[in-house]
């Protein structure tokens, strides 16, 4: 049989139900009322024990969003979402504040260990090697910001990085802690009323991570927050707020998988980033939710805004993906490039088999003089997915000089699936320099037989083109990352040819 | 002298057109044989067929290899047991390091027949004695599988994948399509180097110039997808000198 029909024949069969992540712990939560009004938004702020003005800033967003219609542009297609019908917050029940691991419900530690996720002090992986002028990569150290449905329960590391002066907890601590930071900054990047899933989550967000480096600081290890839903019908509303202060470099992991359902589970998350003058933020995510099962039901619905704002001048941000799982995926990490000479970046890897459907790219607006931003996509379809590529890049008429270069390739194996791509492109300026290029191949059957020849199974030979195909973007991350995402990476394909 | 590979009375189709009409072929152990003839004969097919290549539809004959059927094995396994085609055309896989692919199916030929995997410092070790013996650049091998390679360098990594698998049977497809006439003796140095007792070569091929270089013990003419004629090395000579067209007229 010809490889191409065998992928066809494999893709029949595939059983995306093996999601390996798809297992659920027995936690007893704490559950606000199904549905979404003032008293849920009211609920959720009470519970946190915020104060006044975070409660009007949620209301105001809140009142904002009834105003507001779902966005249709995206290519997704999946069935109303009746936003009654959910649960807006749900939390372990506290049985006190926490002080050390020990103290955490063992059953918590106990996914995070199925996950595989090191919540303990672990050195690095072995064989790292030390990026130019970072210290020994045996010391250095990864902190763990763990959510876990909703509330952060442990947070690691923290002595270490307030040595640094370094700022890294859970927002709803932020919000009590350090409320001039969080006023300052909450929403001056996505601010409430940006779009439909960003103005709920403003009303409704339970937790997510804050972290803020002090000007000259480079912040002493990798910080990572790992989250999973666990909680049947529970939207998951995470907000995550970063600032690099002057000079300031940081580099945020972030990862997830979750457990199996039949219910779609709408995430709709936030983040925001800050790089004031000579600021670097790093980003990486990998992500793996619940993609549906082999018939294309359940799995994660992920409308998510991510934003990124250069606002000084020299700054950096740069957004590294691999979106592996999700139902719906529905995401553009975006830089707005207002200071002069600022960079903006966005690597990603975006695969989708069986069902998945993906519409993800980024938004690079070029404001300040000389800006430069660099776009490289790497779209993945296999089984029956659709895989989108939607990206803009415009230069603002001051944006002298902006240049802009984007690069999009799409990989396709088998015949069902698709793959697309939706470049915007807006020079106000006749100085602005824009490349875009793009590809889009299938994985031949003559590469495939010739690793074939050479030994490979047909599974270790698209694993093999797949990662040479994505290589480019998984160098990006860093080191014990870019381990994971490999993992990640054949994981996800598996069954996708025969 | 023990047969390596037996190929008897084989019928191929592709597509509902058949390519081989009874075809059959004995390799032994040491021997090097040549397949010689024209355009559409069914060399490559053979070749094809023999390492398992989807797309061909056997309905008759077999193919016996070391005495086991060939035809019940998986390519990769067929790969594993030692046999080996080296490509006419090999392909490109960009992003993949040639040493990273080289590794990659090194080891999972050795996991298949139960031996331990390479470590890292062996398999460099190996690879660089083997790339030296073959004029192959270390450079070369960072690069990605093929990408940007000439014609020469190629054929070269195909002679390089060939020394370091160590195959009990190579297939050369078409090995001087492409190649100048310095390029082809480098390549053709290597495989000399490889003739052993224990190892088999097919060597396949239009032009008896190939043949200078590696002289066969066996030439075989195809024609319309059958052996028309074997001989000694003594036949591609008269091949050069007559033309293939005798053998279409039959």
């Amino acid at each position: 049989m010809p490889a191409v029909q065998e992928t066809v024949e494999r893709v029949k069969r595939i059983d995306v139900d093996q999601y390996r992540y798809g297992f659920e712990t027995l936690i007893e939560s704490d559950k606000a009322p199904k549905g979404l009004s003032e008293e849920t938004v009211k609920f959720i702020s009470e519970k946190k024990n915020e104060p006044a003005w975070m409660l009007q800033w949620r209301l105001e967003a809140y009142r904002r969003w009834l105003t507001m219609t779902e966005p249709t542009w995206a290519r997704v297609d999946y069935p109303k979402i009746d936003f009654q019908d959910l649960y807006y917050y749900a939390a372990p029940k506290p049985k006190k504040t926490v002080s050390s691991l020990d103290e955490i419900d063992p059953e918590i530690l106990k996914t995070y260990e199925k996950l595989g996720i090191p919540l303990r002090e672990v050195a690095m992986l072995e064989g790292v090697e030390p990026k130019p002028g970072e210290e020994d990569p045996a010391r250095r150290k990864i902190a763990v910001d763990a959510v876990f449905d909703s509330v952060s329960v442990a947070t690691t590391f923290k002595a270490e990085l307030k040595k640094a002066g370094v700022i890294f907890m859970p927002i709803s601590e932020a919000i009590r802690e350090h409320p001039e930071l969080v006023q300052k900054y909450l929403g001056s990047v996505v601010p409430t009323s940006d779009n439909f899933y960003a103005t709920l989550n403003s009303a409704v967000f339970s937790d997510g991570s804050f972290v803020y480096v002090p000007p000259g600081v480079r912040c002493p290890m990798e910080l990572s927050t790992y989250f999973r839903i666990n909680e049947r019908n529970t939207g998951q509303f995470e907000r995550t707020l970063i600032i690099a202060d002057k000079g300031a470099y940081v580099s945020y992991l972030e990862g997830c998988t979750a457990p199996q359902r039949d219910e779609n589970q709408l995430h709709a998350a936030v983040v925001e980033l800050v790089a004031l003058d000579d600021a670097e933020i790093k980003y990486s995510t990998v992500q793996n939710w619940y993609p549906g099962n082999s018939e294309g039901k359940g799995g994660i619905y992920n409308f998510v805004t991510k934003r990124g704002d250069c606002r000084g001048n020299n700054s950096k941000i740069s957004w590294t993906q691999v979106e592996t799982g999700s139902a719906i995926t529905w995401k553009y990490p975006s830089c707005i490039l207002r200071g002069d000479n600022s960079r903006g970046e966005f690597y990603s890897i975006a695969i989708s088999n069986g069902y998945q459907q993906v519409d993800s790219g980024t938004k690079m607006i070029h404001l300040g003089k000389n800006t430069t931003s660099r776009i490289i996509s790497k779209g993945i379809a296999a089984g029956k997915s659709q895989n989108t590529y939607r990206g803009l890049v415009t230069a603002h008429r001051k944006a002298l000089g902006a240049r802009n270069f984007t690069a999009c390739d799409s990989l396709l194996i088998g015949d069902k699936c698709g793959a697309h791509t939706v470049p915007y492109i807006e020079a106000k300026n006749s100085s602005a320099t824009f490349e875009h290029e793009a590809t889009t191949s299938k994985i031949s059957e003559d590469v495939l037989f010739y690793c074939i020849q050479r030994g490979l199974s047909q599974e270790e030979a698209v694993g093999l083109v797949v990662n040479g195909f994505v290589k480019d973007v998984l160098q990006q991350l860093p080191m014990e990352f870019a381990v994971e995402a490999q993992k990640l990476i054949s994981i996800s394909l598996e069954g996708s040819v025969g | 002298m023990m047969a390596l590979l037996e190929v008897k009375d084989l019928k191929v189709r592709v597509e509902e057109r058949e390519i081989l009409h009874g075809l059959t072929l004995t390799v032994n152990e040491g021997e090097v044989h040549a397949i010689m003839g024209p355009n559409g004969s069914g060399k490559s097919t053979l070749s094809h067929v023999i390492a398992g290549k989807p797309g061909y539809e056997v309905t008759d004959g077999q193919i016996l290899f070391k005495g086991e059927d060939l035809l019940e094995m998986a390519p990769e396994e067929r790969a594993a047991k030692g046999v080996f085609l080296a490509f006419q055309y090999p392909v490109e896989i960009p992003g993949v390091a040639t040493m990273t692919f080289l590794r990659t199916a090194l080891n999972a030929q050795r996991k298949a027949r139960g031996e331990s995997e390479y470590s890292t410092p062996d398999f460099l070790k190996k690879v660089r004695e083997v790339s030296k013996s073959l004029n192959i650049p270390q450079d070369m091998l960072k690069r990605g599988v093929n990408v940007g390679f000439s014609g020469g360098e190629k054929k070269r990594n195909e002679v390089l994948q060939m020394a370091l698998f160590e195959p009990s049977l190579c297939i050369l497809d078409e090995m001087d399509s492409g190649l100048d006439i310095d390029a082809l003796r480098i390549a053709a140095d290597g495989v000399n180097a490889l003739r052993s007792p224990k190892r088999a070569m097919v060597v396949i091929t239009h032009y008896q110039r190939l043949l200078n270089y590696i002289v066969p013990d066996v030439v075989h003419v195809m024609s319309r997808g059958r052996v028309v004629k074997s001989g000694g090395k003594e036949l591609a000579l008269e091949l050069e000198a007559s033309g293939y067209a005798q053998f279409e007229a039959a």
